[in-house]
């Protein structure tokens, strides 16, 4: 079995340089990419175009690379929660498109899987459709949309073994699981590292062949944007 | 008297049927779901790739791994499943899921809907809210029939950016129950105490009235 194993995060991110496009998987602060983040902050990479659901908060997750003035560009859905996202954008410093959360998630898609453009009924007749082409299928209207692809794709998964098959938990999922097929080159890092064989086959969520890389992260804050509970 | 937010939300809940695959959008249709009645057995989506959302955890069961699209911590039930996003909005973009309830800023009598954006103030962005009207069979939509200064919400044409075009089908404001038809709002419902008149005052679209207008039943 191919072995995709990197010692650390340094290696992991080998390679990554100023204006690359990156996509980070996550939800919120649920399911990012932690170590491969804390990285990207220390080797001070600038110029990036973000693709990522979210944009953290003001001191967690890519709302940290935003503080440090490296993000270029955002493509995202939703970028409440985040008061330094919204100076710089306000100031110009910043620049954002924003996609239906179900079309950024296709776009996403299309690009792992070879499939240039689509067509979807979001949007149309709406601001995001404005200069895309739109078409009439059984008398619905669809505008049309087109891949996304990264340079380095960062994703989180739970456990993954050496051959970098990959098992995600709970909502954590999200969008890793397309980032990491639209990637030039794939990190994961995971929870729990293990030999190849050792994870049933059956329960694979990321076929190893879109991972290029895989380590287990040193460790993993998983901040909570919003607690909520109920009395026992 | 006008709905609060807990009423208007139960009575949305009487639209909710057995069976049903529910996505609940952010303020009071996440409400509806404490009020779905005993016996009545529905699936709640969370775009963020789960299906059969439980109520919150309990101190010890919270699970950063395990959010809805509030970012809320929350729970599995027996027979939850878990997915990645494409699969989510597969499932809302093929009209999988059954009703969709949201929040509103504006709805125009065609049944447009605005509810993302406001010119001038910082944008968020849309998240799910286009794909969830693009392709919802059935939207309903919970919202104050008023703005804070007094003008109506439910208007001739949407003045604020659109969300998505004619999909609202049914509206539940404090102030009135309403169906979104060819010809404009048609009043179902008022609330109790609450004069067909006052309604008419708060409605700046085409509000048709038909017969006696019953008061809703909570």
């Amino acid at each position: 079995m191919i072995n995709k194993t990197v010692k650390n995060v340094q290696e992991a991110l080998q390679g990554v340089q100023d204006g690359m496009t990156l996509m980070l998987g996550g939800f919120g602060l649920c399911g990012i990419p932690e170590n491969c983040i804390q990285e990207l902050l220390r080797i001070g990479v600038k110029d990036l175009t973000c693709i990522s659901n979210n944009a953290g908060v003001d001191d967690f997750g890519i709302g940290l690379l935003l503080q440090k003035r490296q993000v270029k560009k955002m493509i995202a859905s939703y970028v409440g929660e985040n008061a330094e996202f919204e100076r710089q954008l306000l100031s110009g410093e910043l620049e954002v498109e924003l996609n239906p959360q179900g079309t950024l998630a296709e776009r996403i898609r299309a690009g792992g899987a070879g499939i240039p453009a689509f067509f979807t009924p979001a949007g149309y007749g709406t601001e995001v459709g404005e200069g895309k082409e739109s078409r009439e299928f059984n008398g619905k209207m669809y505008l049309m949309e087109s891949w996304l692809k990264a340079d380095f794709s960062f994703v989180k998964a739970w456990k993954g073994d050496t051959a970098g098959n990959l098992i995600y938990k709970g909502t954590a999922r999200n969008f890793n699981p397309m980032m990491a097929t639209a990637g030039k080159i794939t990190v994961a890092e995971v929870e729990e590292l293990v030999p190849a064989g050792e994870l049933d086959p059956n329960m694979i969520h990321t076929p190893g062949i879109f991972v290029q890389r895989i380590f287990q992260g040193e460790k993993y804050e998983k901040r909570i944007e919003q607690r909520t509970v109920r009395q026992a | 008297m006008a709905l609060d937010k807990n009423q208007i939300a139960k009575r949305i809940a009487q639209e909710v049927k057995n069976g049903m695959y529910v996505n609940l959008g952010i303020g009071i249709p996440t409400l509806v779901a404490n009020y779905i009645p005993h016996g009545i057995e529905v699936v709640l989506q969370s775009e963020n790739g789960l299906l059969g959302m439980g109520p919150f955890p309990t101190e010890d069961k919270v699970d950063a791994d395990l959010i809805n699209a509030g970012k809320q911590t929350i729970t599995t039930l027996p027979g939850s499943s878990i997915f990645s996003s494409s699969d989510s909005f597969g499932m809302i973009r093929g009209e999988h899921v059954d009703l969709t309830i949201l929040g509103a800023m504006e709805v125009s009598e065609e049944g447009d809907i605005a509810n993302w954006k406001i010119p001038g103030k910082m944008v968020k962005g849309m998240g799910g809210a286009m794909d969830l009207v693009a392709s919802a069979k059935n939207i309903i939509v919970a919202m104050q029939h008023t703005a804070r200064d007094g003008s109506s919400k439910l208007l001739k044409e949407c003045t604020l950016p659109i969300t998505g075009l004619k999909c609202v089908k049914k509206i539940v404001t404090d102030l009135a129950v309403l169906e979104v038809t060819d010809k404009g709002f048609k009043l179902l419902e008022r609330a109790p105490g609450v004069t067909v008149e006052d309604i008419q005052k708060a409605t700046e679209g085409t509000l048709i009235v038909e017969g006696d207008i019953p008061e809703v039943q909570l």
